[in-house]
């Protein structure tokens, strides 16, 4: 082919194209979810007028976003105010670029050399998606300091204190994960995850690291809620307190990237799940070309447990939420990874 | 490919530079921190150019994710309005005869001791393979925790102490 074009490079190109639609798609997807699912738990009907069952309303949303008028408070930052919900969508795309969702694959011949299911293939991949979720941050305090209101501000600096207190748990429990796997790239991390135990030589379990890591698992589950800022760490937005947290100000297109970025990263968090403790595409009895599936349908059960617990579980008190982030879910990670990396010592 | 890098290696390592310079060039604290932090990025952008994409994300998860953050967190709670000019005993403190030509003499002896880094580099032999270089994570660990594993272990006690110590000045006495 001229140019140099070959098809692996068209191949890892749509790779990335399907990626980034997949994932605004999902956010469209877990809109409807979210308003369904909480009209279930609230006994209403919920969206039902635009599209069959409603199912068009995220369409409606969007359109109606992209009418409204930008608005700017005087008093703003005028750079920072435009920068910061750019700073956070971009952020939430990008960590989930090293994610990989599938096995390898050669497309059913198409190509000589199988390539990699994920945007981006790096060695150390966990440490990247750890890297960039830590830049997550800087948009929703820019957004809180740039606004220039008060309950901005107040938002942004819960967020912040927030997410440095539970990006420590959430790292500690990754950490468990990487001693065990004994290496930092997703993918051969999710490799390790393939076949069975044997229970008794009789009940076969898959090899997934949730099975060894339970305490990880929830760890991981309960520092991601907090880094994505749901319920029931929603603090940075609390509406009861702060009208919408670091947001206030925002309207239209720039909200929009707001709420964007915020489905986007409970879509990465989710997926990172998958890939560390649900054994990402692997399912019993399920061929390795339909892996991708397994992996969707795994992260859309978390998704459906981030919904259901939102609208369940009643907020935290902030003073609670610190407490509960140092004194209790800090020790638990650092003991379970000293006892993994006492385990693994002793028989790895 | 070669090409691609070298081009890389000039965009990036021109925007550390010029990220650095703006950086005491601002008024506005907030702008000021912001822009360490484009700076931090190139950096770890040139580390992923040298085949060492272990120390680039660690650059941008220590000094991008958690002491800027710190920074930016006390740029706000603070409020700093932007700088004004000094007056009255600041502009006597800091901008007096004494105290610029003790910063006169530090920053002559910055310079000297970076030309002196750079002329004693230029006769050392640059490791041409991937494998001299302890670019992996597992190199980087076998060194870290095999041949400095003291000088390592007695760091992590330093930062410990330096810890309690931030907090004990924090704290506020009850009584």
């Amino acid at each position: 082919m001229p140019f140099g074009i070959t098809p692996e490079i068209i191949a890892n190109l749509t790779v990335i194209l399907v990626v980034f639609f997949a994932l605004q798609i999902s956010a469209a997807v877990l809109v409807y979810m979210e308003r369904k699912v909480a009209a279930f738990v609230q006994q209403r009907y919920g969206p039902y007028l635009v599209g069959p069952r409603g199912a068009l309303q995220p369409l409606a949303d969007i359109i109606k976003l992209m009418f409204k008028e930008e608005l700017r408070p005087k008093a703003a930052d005028k750079l920072l105010f435009y920068v910061a919900p750019v700073l956070s969508a971009v952020a939430a795309f990008a960590a989930f670029a090293v994610v990989p969702f599938g096995a390898d694959t050669t497309f059913f011949g198409l190509l000589d050399h199988p390539i990699h299911l994920a945007a981006a293939d790096v060695n150390v991949g966990l440490l990247i998606i750890f890297a960039i979720t830590s830049m997550g941050v800087y948009g929703i305090v820019l957004a809180g300091w740039s606004s220039n209101s008060k309950y901005s501000l107040l938002g942004g600096l819960r967020s912040s204190a927030q997410m440095i207190s539970y990006e420590l748990s959430y790292g500690l429990s990754f950490a468990a994960v990487i001693m065990l796997a004994g290496s930092l790239s997703l993918q051969q991390i999710v490799g390790q995850q393939a076949g069975y135990w044997w229970l008794f030589d009789a009940v076969p379990i898959p090899k997934w690291f949730i099975f060894v890591q339970p305490l990880g698992f929830l760890i991981f589950l309960t520092a991601g809620v907090a880094e994505t800022n749901r319920a029931p760490f929603d603090f940075p937005e609390a509406e009861q307190e702060l009208v919408a947290g670091y947001h206030t100000e925002y309207s239209s297109m720039s909200f929009a990237l707001f709420f964007l970025a915020e489905y986007v990263n409970m879509v990465t968090v989710s997926a990172v799940a998958t890939d560390l403790f649900l054994g990402g595409w692997h399912l019993p009895f399920l061929p390795e070309w339909l892996g991708w599936l397994a992996f969707l349908i795994k992260v859309f059960a978390l998704l459906f447990f981030y919904i259901w617990m939102r609208w369940t579980l009643p907020r935290y008190r902030y003073d609670q939420l610190m407490e509960f982030g140092w004194k209790w879910l800090l020790p638990a990670a650092v003991i379970n990874l000293l006892v993994t990396a006492g385990i693994v010592a002793y028989w790895g | 490919m070669a090409d691609m890098d070298a081009l890389l290696f000039w965009v990036l390592g021109a925007g550390a530079i010029v990220a650095s310079l703006l950086v005491i060039g601002q008024r506005n604290p907030m702008y000021s921190v912001l822009l360490l932090i484009v700076s931090f990025a190139a950096l770890s952008g040139l580390y992923v150019l040298l085949g060492a994409p272990f120390v680039a994300a660690i650059q941008i998860i220590i000094y991008a994710g958690a002491i800027m953050v710190l920074f930016l967190f006390v740029v706000m709670l603070l409020n700093v309005p932007t700088e004004d000019p000094p007056t009255g005993y600041h502009a006597r403190l800091l901008g007096g005869a004494g105290p610029r030509r003790f910063g006169a003499v530090l920053s002559a002896g910055l310079v000297l001791e970076l030309a002196w880094a750079l002329r004693r580099l230029q006769g050392a032999p640059m490791p041409d393979d991937a494998a001299a270089v302890p670019s992996s994570v597992h190199a980087i660990g076998v060194k870290l925790f095999r041949d400095y594993a003291f000088a390592f272990e007695a760091t992590s006690v330093l930062i410990l102490v330096a810890m309690v110590g931030a907090i004990v000045l924090a704290r506020k006495e009850k009584s």
